[in-house]
């Protein structure tokens, strides 16, 4: 059994279902600190659910139903009390497809702030500077900071949603198929400043491949039709998976 | 015939069928114009009636018209539109809201002389404004916010979800994405439904019949609490209640009418195509 790092989440026995329909089967895994865990599988199997259920996304959604715990360092994300807007800023989001704000590049960076009451204008200066350069995104837009954020390309657009998370210094970055959108170029750079964030950052990220899956795993998780299947450190379960419905998955029998 | 031949004549009585649309416009337009552009004149325009309405202008009518336009968009913008946002943002399908959409329905349908009886019934009467400005702006604004809600609400609606869902994952609570992101986004829809549902306020007789329009009051109103004439009823009175009044006379209110009309409609045109260019989703 390989160790893991100090558990930043824990999602303890997670049963989640909508419309009676159950989309996670008692999951249980910790998300460890300052690495990339990722989770992957087939369309359906609950990877989107479970990552809207670590920032509450999912309260906005009408008809489900949750069992189990997730803690964030220790905490009950679900009890009663506690203030889900400042917990999303604690837990980031970025999603499948880059959805700028109305606005331009500035106005996007600054709303999660600005929302949190940051009027001050040296601070918002400095957070756009520093968010913009973790996203790997500064150099490229530098000059065109009051641009309609729209006018950005497809790659610069779902950086820019990057930068509008780190911009709130989030302790938790999850990512829906940030690439799935972007061309290879575009993808390198998005999976190169992952590789830089996770100095910082717990993140966790559905890939939109397995290849990807591989490339920026610490620890990865697979998960099939609402079940863990298996959980593991490192990249050891693309050589050597352990239970035959990964393999299968991995060597392209399904899915 | 063969079949592109079938389709054609089809397409021929379809054309012609839109062009019976038009062409009662064109007409009404035309007529009014011809006929009633000869009494349009400074005096017309800015001065009292005189002479049993005979003579003089209809400035009266044209304020009151336009003072209780101003009343019934004081009255039916804040609540419709708050009832829109609670419908779009927040209500969930319960037989609450599902009653409430109803009603709304139901209102759009009733005939505007029943609003009018309700109007004295509640406003006048029970309520005792009295006949008077803000009995005649209620009634109004009642009658106008079924279309101010539909079209706010579906103007909240068509701002894309993924916006709401965004704010709220950079940490925004509902009222924040509303505020930051839904209503900008919905505003010009917003407005340009508020202006068509002034729109039919402003020309409506039976709703002020009883709550607010006097037959004959050559001057100004001096307070909310007071009686006014107005251009829709005006003309009606001038129309069928006032023996030998002059064609032109009868054809210039009506100009005046519909200008008032046509512009507030312009201006919704302008604003919905300004928005719809410069929109980023």
């Amino acid at each position: 059994m390989v160790t893991l790092g100090r558990p930043k989440v824990c999602i303890e026995d997670v049963s989640y279902a909508y419309d009676g329909k159950l989309a996670l089967r008692g999951v249980s895994f910790d998300l460890p600190e300052k690495a990339i865990t990722v989770l992957f599988g087939p369309a359906g199997g609950g990877k989107t659910t479970l990552l809207r259920l670590i920032n509450r996304l999912n309260d906005l959604v009408e008809g489900t139903e949750l069992s189990g715990r997730i803690l964030l360092d220790g905490e009950d994300l679900y009890a009663p009390g506690v203030d889900v807007a400042a917990l999303r800023r604690r837990v980031g989001m970025v999603f499948a497809l880059p959805l700028p704000l109305p606005g331009t590049v500035r106005d996007n960076i600054e709303y999660g702030l600005r929302l949190a009451g940051v009027r001050d204008r040296a601070r918002l200066d400095e957070s756009v500077f520093r968010s913009l350069t973790q996203a790997a995104l500064w150099d490229e837009v530098k000059d065109r900071l009051d641009d309609p954020a729209s006018s950005l390309s497809g790659g610069q657009q779902q950086r820019l949603c990057i930068a509008r998370s780190l911009a709130l210094e989030p302790e938790v970055l999850l990512l829906d198929e940030p690439t799935s959108g972007l061309d290879p170029i575009s993808t390198a750079k998005v999976e190169a400043s992952l590789l830089e964030l996770k100095q910082d950052y717990t993140i966790v990220i559905v890939p939109h491949s397995v290849q990807q899956a591989a490339r920026l795993a610490d620890f990865t998780a697979f998960l099939l039709m609402g079940e863990l299947v298996e959980y593991r450190a490192g990249k050891e379960i693309f050589t050597k998976p352990h239970d035959p419905r990964t393999e299968d998955y991995i060597t392209g029998r399904f899915g | 015939m063969n079949r592109y031949a079938v389709q054609k004549v089809g397409f021929a009585l379809l054309a012609l069928a839109a062009l019976v649309v038009v062409v009662p416009i064109l007409v009404v337009i035309g007529s009014i114009l011809v006929r009633g552009i000869g009494a349009i004149s400074v005096e017309f325009l800015t001065a009292m009636p005189r002479d049993g309405m005979k003579a003089g202008g209809i400035f009266p009518a044209i304020v009151g018209t336009v003072l209780l336009t101003l009343g019934t968009a004081l009255a039916a913008i804040p609540v419709g539109v708050g009832g829109a946002i609670y419908l779009s943002e927040y209500a969930r399908d319960t037989w609450l809201t599902r009653a409430i959409r109803l009603a709304i329905i139901n209102l759009a349908g009733i005939p505007s002389v029943v609003y009018g009886l309700f109007g004295l019934g509640l406003f006048v009467i029970f309520l005792r404004f009295g006949t008077s400005i803000l009995a005649g702006s209620m009634t109004l604004a009642i009658m106008t916010l079924p279309v101010v809600i539909s079209a706010a609400e579906e103007a909240l609606r068509a701002v894309p979800t993924e916006f709401r869902t965004v704010s709220a994952s950079l940490g925004g609570t509902r009222w924040q994405g509303v505020r930051c992101i839904v209503l900008p986004q919905a505003l010009p829809g917003i407005i340009t439904g508020v202006l068509l549902g002034l729109l039919r306020a402003l020309g409506e007789t039976a709703p002020i019949l009883f709550t607010v329009a006097a037959f004959y009051l050559p001057r100004l109103p001096r307070s909310p609490f007071d009686q006014t004439m107005a251009l829709p009823y005006h003309l009606y009175v001038i129309s069928t209640q006032v023996p030998g009044m002059p064609l032109q006379t009868q054809h210039g209110t009506a100009l005046v009418l519909l200008a008032l009309a046509l512009s507030m409609n312009v201006v919704a045109t302008m604003i919905r195509s300004y928005y719809r260019r410069r929109r980023e989703w």
